[in-house]
C-alpha cells in the first residue's frame, strides 16, 4: 500500500511537473556551415531572436515559453531529414525546412505524422493547394508568384505592354530554378514577350557561356533564379559585360547583402524580389536591446536589420501568430501540432497587427484558409544602393496575376494527388 | 568576317582564360602526386583556407574570434588594424608553411607506407578538417578581396576588334581579371619549373618524385621535401584562392573548384606541370565551344560541368596516363 502510494506521488509529480514546465518547442533547421552558410546564418539569427524577445518580454506565448530546437543542415537534404526525425519526437509544433530539396522529402513524413511544414517562399509552389497539401503551408507567397510579380512590374515600367521585349531567365539548374519557367512562358504567350532560358551549372561559379550570350543577344531584362555562389558570380559578370543593373532582377533568394557586395559600386542599381520589406522597424531596436545586448542572441548580432535576418524574423512572427491563434480556437495554451495546424489556417495577418508588432508592413496583409495555404503572393522590388550598403525598398507590394498562376497550382496539385492516391479536402 | 565566326573566336578566347583558372587549381594537385603519390582532395579546401586567411589578416580580423568569445564573454572582432597587401600575402604563406607542416608530421608520417587509398582518405578527413577549422577561424560571411585587382571588361580590346566585324559583332569580350590571372599563372608555372630545375630543393623534390627510396640513399630527407611540396601547394592554393575569390567573393564554395580540377588532371595526367596547363587550356576551350555550337543550342545549356568530364574520359580511353602523364609499366 505503501508502494503504491509512493508510485502514485511519484507518478503525480512527474506529471506535474511536465504540465508546469510545458513548452512551445519550435526546430530551427539552420545551416550555419557550409557553401550556404552566409545565407543561412542571418535567417536562423532572426528566426530565433525573434523567439527570444518573446521570451524575455512576453514570457513566450500565452504564458507558455518557447523552446528552440536548433539542428544544423549544412543545407544537405539528407542532413536536413535527419534533424526532422531526430527533434520531432521533442513535440516540434511546425517546421521551416529552408531548403526546396528538404521540403521535398518533408512533405510525405510531416503528413504522415501530422506536424505542419511552412516553406515561405520556397519548396514545393502547389503546396498553397490547401485540400491536397493539408499539412503543409507556403504562404506569404511562392515562386509562381514571384515570377508573375516580375512581370507585372516591368508591365508598369513599359507603360502595361511587354510586346515584343526580349526577357531571358538565368536560372540555377535545378528543380527550384525551373520552377518559374512554366509560369513565365504562359505569360510570354499572354503579354507578347519573347521569352529565353540559360542555364547555370551548380555551383555556378563559372558563368562564362551565359554571359557572353546575354552580350550577344542583348536581352531587355534578364531575370535571375540564383542561389549561392550562383548569385555573387552573375552580378559581378553583369557588370563586366556593362549590363544596366535596372535591367536585371533576381528573386527574393538572389537579393540579399552578400549576393552583391564582392561586386562592390559595380553592384549598384541590381535589383531584386523581396517578399518582406526591410529597412527600421521599432522591433529592431527591442530585439537589438533585449535579446542581443543581453547575450540572449542566437548569433554576434552582426546581421540584425539584414535582408536574411528580417526575413527570419518575420518567418518566426507568422510561427508566433498562428500559435496565438491555435491558442485562442483551442482555449489551451500547450497546444499540438494539430492544433497548430488549425492555427496556422485561420491566420489573419492585418497591417494594424503588423504595426501592434512594431514591424509596420513588413509583409503584405493576408489571411489563410483550408483552400489557400498561399497567402497574398504580393513581393516588392527593392533596389541595391552600392554606396550606402542598403536595399532600399523600390515599389509598394505588387500583385501576381492569380489567373495565371492559380490554374497552374490547381494542375500540379491535382497531379499530386492523382500520384499519391489523396482525396482533396478540408481537414 | 561574319559575326558568328568572330563571336566563336571570343569564345576560344573566353575558354582559353577560364582554362588558365582550371590550370592553376589542377597545380596544386600535380605538385603533390608527383612528389609523394598522394591525391590531395583537400586542395581545394586548402584554396578556400589560403583565401580566407589572406582577407582575414588584411582586415585584422581576429581569428576564432566567435569561439573566443563564446568562452569568455569577451566582444573581440578586430585588431583595429589592417594589414598591406604584401605583408599579408607573405603572412599567408608563412600560415600555409605551418600548414603544410602539420599535416606532415600529425597525419602523413604516421601513414607512411600506407596504400595509396588510405593516404587518399586522410586527405578527405583533412578537407572537412580544415574547412571546419577555416569557419571557426575567419567566420562563414562572404569576404571581398581587396587586393586591387582588376575587375570588368577589358574595353581597349573591345574597342581595337569591333572593327573587324559587322553591327552586330561589338568587339571582343575579355574580362581584365583573367588577363592578369594569365600573367600570374605564367610567372608561377615558371617560377616552379626555374626552381624544380636549378636549385638543390628543386632537384631533391624531383629525385623524390622520380624514385624515393633512391632519393633517400643518397641522403635526402623525405619529410622535408613532403613538407617543401605541401608548401608548394599551398601558394599554389593561395593563388588559386585569390583569383577564384575575386570573381565571386572568398566563400566556402571556393572548395569546390577542386571540381574544375579533376577533369583537367584526367586529361593531363597526375605528374607533369606542362600536363596541367595544357590540360587546363583544352577542356576551357572544349566546353566552352561545345556550349556555344551545340549545348546551348541544341541541349538546353548547362552542359560545361558534364563535358568536360567527358572530354576527360574520352582522352583516358586511349591515353590513360594523360596527355602528359608517366606512363604506366606494371612488370610482373
Amino acid at each position: 500500500m505503501k508502494l503504491k502510494t509512493l508510485g502514485a506521488l511519484a507518478l503525480t509529480a512527474t506529471f506535474g511537473a511536465t504540465a508546469a514546465m510545458a513548452e512551445l518547442v519550435i526546430p530551427d533547421l539552420s545551416y550555419r556551415t557550409g557553401a550556404y552558410a552566409a545565407g543561412g546564418t542571418p535567417f536562423s539569427d532572426g528566426y530565433q531572436d525573434y523567439f527570444n524577445l518573446l521570451n524575455a518580454r512576453d514570457g513566450g506565448i500565452g504564458g507558455e515559453p518557447i523552446r528552440i530546437v536548433e539542428c544544423e543542415t549544412g543545407y544537405n537534404t539528407e542532413a536536413g531529414v535527419e534533424c526532422y526525425e531526430s527533434t520531432k519526437g521533442e513535440g516540434a509544433l511546425v517546421y521551416q525546412p529552408l531548403s526546396t530539396g528538404i521540403t521535398y522529402q518533408l512533405i510525405p513524413r510531416a503528413t504522415a505524422d501530422g506536424i505542419p511544414l511552412h516553406t515561405m517562399g520556397y519548396g514545393r509552389t502547389s503546396a498553397a493547394d490547401g485540400e491536397t497539401f493539408n499539412w503543409v503551408f507556403n504562404y506569404p507567397a511562392n515562386y509562381w508568384d514571384a515570377a508573375s510579380v516580375m512581370i507585372n512590374y516591368l508591365l508598369d515600367q513599359n507603360g502595361g505592354s511587354l510586346e515584343g521585349k526580349n526577357i531571358t531567365l538565368l536560372f540555377h539548374n535545378s528543380a527550384y530554378g525551373k520552377e518559374p519557367i512554366a509560369t513565365l512562358n504562359a505569360l510570354a504567350e499572354m503579354h507578347g514577350f519573347n521569352f529565353s532560358e540559360l542555364a547555370v551549372d551548380h555551383p555556378g561559379q563559372e558563368q562564362t557561356a551565359q554571359w557572353l550570350q546575354i552580350r550577344r543577344e542583348r536581352p531587355d531584362y534578364v531575370l535571375m533564379w540564383g542561389w549561392g555562389v550562383m548569385n555573387q558570380v552573375a552580378v559581378q559578370e553583369a557588370a563586366n559585360i556593362g549590363y544596366p543593373m535596372d535591367q536585371f532582377i533576381g528573386n527574393w533568394w538572389a537579393g540579399a547583402e552578400h549576393d552583391v557586395t564582392p561586386a562592390g559600386a559595380a553592384a549598384d542599381g541590381y535589383l531584386s524580389l523581396n517578399m518582406n520589406r526591410v529597412g527600421d522597424m521599432p522591433v529592431l531596436a527591442e530585439m537589438q536591446s533585449m535579446v542581443v545586448d543581453a547575450g540572449m542572441g542566437a548569433g554576434d548580432g552582426s546581421n540584425v536589420g539584414s535582408v536574411l535576418y528580417i526575413r527570419g524574423m518575420y518567418a518566426a512572427m507568422l510561427a508566433a501568430e498562428a500559435i496565438a491563434k491555435a491558442q485562442e480556437i483551442h482555449g489551451v495554451s500547450d497546444i499540438t501540432p494539430a492544433m497548430m495546424r488549425d492555427g496556422m489556417e485561420a491566420l489573419d495577418i492585418t497591417e494594424a497587427r503588423m504595426e501592434e508588432l512594431g514591424m509596420p508592413l513588413v509583409g503584405p496583409a493576408f489571411s489563410v484558409s483550408c483552400q489557400d495555404h498561399g497567402g497574398s503572393g504580393l513581393g516588392i522590388v527593392q533596389r541595391w544602393d552600392a554606396a550606402a550598403g542598403v536595399f532600399v525598398a523600390l515599389t509598394d507590394y505588387i500583385a501576381p496575376d492569380d489567373s495565371v498562376t492559380g490554374p497552374l497550382i490547381a494542375e500540379d496539385a491535382a497531379a499530386f494527388a492523382a500520384e499519391n492516391n489523396i482525396t482533396p479536402g478540408c481537414m | 568576317m561574319s559575326s558568328e565566326f568572330l563571336y566563336g573566336i571570343e569564345v576560344i578566347i573566353n575558354g582559353l582564360m577560364a582554362g588558365v583558372l582550371y590550370a592553376l587549381v589542377a597545380l596544386g594537385f600535380v605538385l603533390i602526386y608527383k612528389a609523394s603519390g598522394i591525391f590531395n582532395y583537400s586542395q581545394g579546401v586548402m584554396a578556400l583556407f589560403a583565401a580566407l586567411t589572406l582577407v582575414g589578416i588584411m582586415e585584422g580580423q581576429v581569428p576564432f574570434s566567435h569561439l573566443i568569445n563564446a568562452i569568455f564573454g569577451t566582444e573581440l572582432h578586430h585588431f583595429g588594424w589592417e594589414v598591406p597587401a604584401f605583408l599579408a600575402i607573405a603572412l599567408t604563406v608563412v600560415v600555409m608553411v605551418i600548414f603544410a607542416w602539420l599535416v606532415q608530421r600529425f597525419v602523413f608520417r604516421h601513414l607512411v607506407g600506407q596504400e595509396p587509398i588510405i593516404l587518399f582518405m586522410a586527405t578527405i578527413g583533412l578537407a572537412y578538417f580544415l574547412e571546419g577549422v577555416g569557419d571557426l577561424m575567419w567566420g562563414s560571411e562572404i569576404k571581398t578581396i581587396a587586393l586591387g585587382l582588376p575587375q570588368g571588361n577589358a574595353r581597349w580590346l573591345e574597342d581595337v576588334t569591333s572593327a573587324l566585324g559587322d553591327d552586330t559583332f561589338y568587339g571582343f569580350f575579355v574580362r581584365q581579371l583573367d588577363i592578369v590571372a594569365a600573367l600570374v599563372a605564367m610567372v608561377l608555372v615558371t617560377a616552379l619549373i626555374v626552381f624544380a630545375q636549378y636549385t638543390k630543393q628543386g632537384r631533391a623534390m624531383r629525385a623524390v618524385a622520380d624514385d624515393h627510396q633512391a632519393a633517400l640513399s643518397v641522403g635526402i630527407s623525405l619529410n622535408f621535401i613532403w613538407v617543401l611540396v605541401w608548401s608548394l601547394a599551398g601558394v599554389v592554393a593561395l593563388v588559386a584562392g585569390v583569383m577564384w575569390g575575386a570573381k565571386s567573393g572568398v566563400q566556402f564554395s571556393l572548395s569546390l573548384i577542386a571540381l574544375k580540377a579533376l577533369p583537367v588532371l584526367m586529361l593531363g595526367g597526375f605528374t607533369s606541370i606542362p600536363g596541367a596547363i595544357i590540360g587546363g587550356l583544352i577542356i576551357g576551350v572544349g566546353e566552352q565551344l561545345f556550349e556555344y555550337t551545340i549545348g546551348g543550342p541544341f541541349l538546353g545549356g548547362a552542359t560545361e560541368n558534364w563535358f568536360a568530364y567527358m572530354l576527360a574520359l574520352l582522352f583516358l580511353v586511349f591515353r590513360p596516363q594523360g596527355l602528359f602523364g608517366e606512363k604506366i609499366i606494371e612488370r610482373v
